[in-house]
């Protein structure tokens, strides 16, 4: 029995793959899992800052795959939550530094310690990319409701697809119910309708994000955000939970109510 | 034939038999000529026998795909200076017994037909010399060429071309025919700028070339 490494990649850059990942780490180790957060985008490090655990940065990745540092001695341990750890990118090196046949050799080399091994995969479908996406079991596809972001994560199911690992699952972030229901953003069946495959989560576009990402203070940790919520359905989802999905509705009154119920009919 | 081009999931074949090496480039440049828009954007992968060549003979291979739109992406050849002067030039090089995907068919490639079963997502691109059948969808930001008809059992919402080669009595229909981009041989259309205009709900249509225009009517012809 050894850990399952679960990737979360998007293609499109900027649509919250490394926020994401931590909030799903946090879930996790909130329910008492021992789980491995690794930074696979190396040269340009983000998920030390966003669990804010930046400043304990000895040892990276590529130190460890290079025989410069051990495991042990690189993983970080998190500031609030025991089981959760940190495998920081290195900031100075470039995708290149890592192989993945490495990235295979050291999650094996991880499994037997965590439940669960998240990796924050870089943007794009090149070398970082593939290093992300060669160890996973399990493969997190992260979307905006915008069309160039669909469009990305449409090319990235068809490389996972082409991998012959098992099917990926999709997390649509950032979702605005109100635009959605003026019509100016796309919904949740339009992002389904493209992508066909199964949906992990929807998170709501949600300023205490914004403002815990630059605290470094994922907002799952606390239970009073929307996001946050959103984060620990989708970790229950990962652990086989039957969630069901929240609502997105915007509280507009009696004519909204009714707007929604004819919506819902049509759809 | 001494050149022979097969459409595949992934790209271009292109097997070259027998001959003297200058009446082998020819029928080569002859075959690439012949079918010019079949190659723009089309990757290939050159299978060169058991040839001895050296990277001048390859770059010259190379540089005629890209005169005509296409990439030279790999060569399969038996001979292991012929792998490594691929390689020096940047592209892959491998034997032919690591490359049997799919047994070499005994029909004329441009007469059989492809039928793809999954989804044609964005960036992945089908080119076969024949007729084409999707069973499933062609997202946006993919794209199928055929040098014959195009078939999609499912919505066709990126870019089609039908008779690439060079045929204007080819067709395309769909369940849900809403392309990005509708090619038959050298015409064009392309979907209505505003998303308003674009259908949702759609009947199975065929679009076809009648009085040189690419007109598209309902599918109810048997």
């Amino acid at each position: 029995m050894g850990a399952r490494a679960v990737t979360i990649t998007s293609g499109k850059g900027g649509v919250g793959k490394t926020t994401t990942t931590a909030n799903i780490g946090v879930a996790l180790a909130l329910s008492g899992l021992r789980v491995a957060c690794i930074d696979a985008d190396i040269g340009l490090r983000n998920l030390d800052v966003v669990m804010g655990l930046e400043n304990r940065i000895v040892y990276d990745i590529v130190d460890v795959v290079e025989g410069r540092a051990r495991l042990r001695q690189a993983l970080i341990r998190d500031k609030r939550l025991p089981e959760l750890c940190l495998l920081p990118a290195a900031q100075t090196r470039d995708k290149t530094a890592v192989t993945p046949a490495e990235m295979v050799q050291l999650v094996e080399d991880m499994r037997k310690d965590f439940d669960f091994i998240l990796i924050d995969s870089p943007a794009g479908i090149e070398q970082g990319f593939k290093n992300a996406v060669a160890p996973a079991d399990d493969i997190v596809i992260v979307t905006t409701p915008e069309v160039s972001a669909v469009r990305d994560a449409d090319r990235i199911i068809g490389l996972v697809e082409a991998e012959e690992k098992s099917p990926p699952r999709l997390i649509i972030n950032r979702l605005k119910p109100q635009m959605v229901q003026r019509g100016d953003m796309l919904s949740q069946t339009d992002v389904l309708d493209v992508l066909a495959i199964e949906l992990l989560g929807i998170v709501p576009d949600d300023e205490a994000i914004i403002v815990s990402t630059n605290k470094g203070t994922p907002a799952a940790l606390h239970n009073h955000s929307p996001a946050g919520t959103a984060y620990r359905n989708i970790a229950r989802r990962l652990l086989g939970e039957d969630v069901p999905f929240m609502t997105l509705e915007p509280q507009t009154g009696f004519m909204g109510w009714l707007k929604n119920l004819f919506r819902v009919e049509g759809g | 034939m001494t050149v022979e081009i097969k459409g595949t999931a992934d790209g271009l074949v292109v097997t070259l038999g027998e001959g003297e090496w200058n009446d082998v480039l020819a029928a080569l440049a002859g075959r690439l000529d012949g079918s010019a828009k079949f190659f723009v954007g089309a990757e290939a992968t050159l299978h060169v026998g058991d040839r001895n060549l050296d990277a001048a003979e390859i770059a010259h291979l190379r540089d005629l795909f890209t005169q005509h739109g296409g990439t030279l992406r790999g060569l399969v050849a038996e001979d292991g200076s012929t792998r490594a002067a691929a390689r020096a030039l940047g592209l892959t090089a491998s034997t032919p017994r690591a490359r049997v995907a799919a047994p070499p068919r005994p029909e004329n490639d441009a007469r059989s037909g492809l039928v793809v079963r999954r989804t044609v997502r964005s960036g992945q691109s089908v080119r076969h010399m024949g007729h084409v059948v999707i069973i499933g969808d062609v997202n946006p930001g993919g794209e199928v060429v055929a040098g014959g008809d195009v078939v999609v059992w499912g919505r066709l919402r990126g870019l089609v071309h039908a008779g690439a080669t060079g045929n204007p009595e080819a067709w395309v229909c769909a369940l849900q025919l809403a392309p990005m981009q509708l090619r038959i041989a050298d015409l064009f259309s392309r979907a209505p700028d505003a998303a308003s205009e674009r259908k949702r709900h759609a009947l199975p249509e065929v679009a076809r070339i009648r009085d040189g225009k690419i007109v598209v009517e309902a599918w109810d012809e048997p």
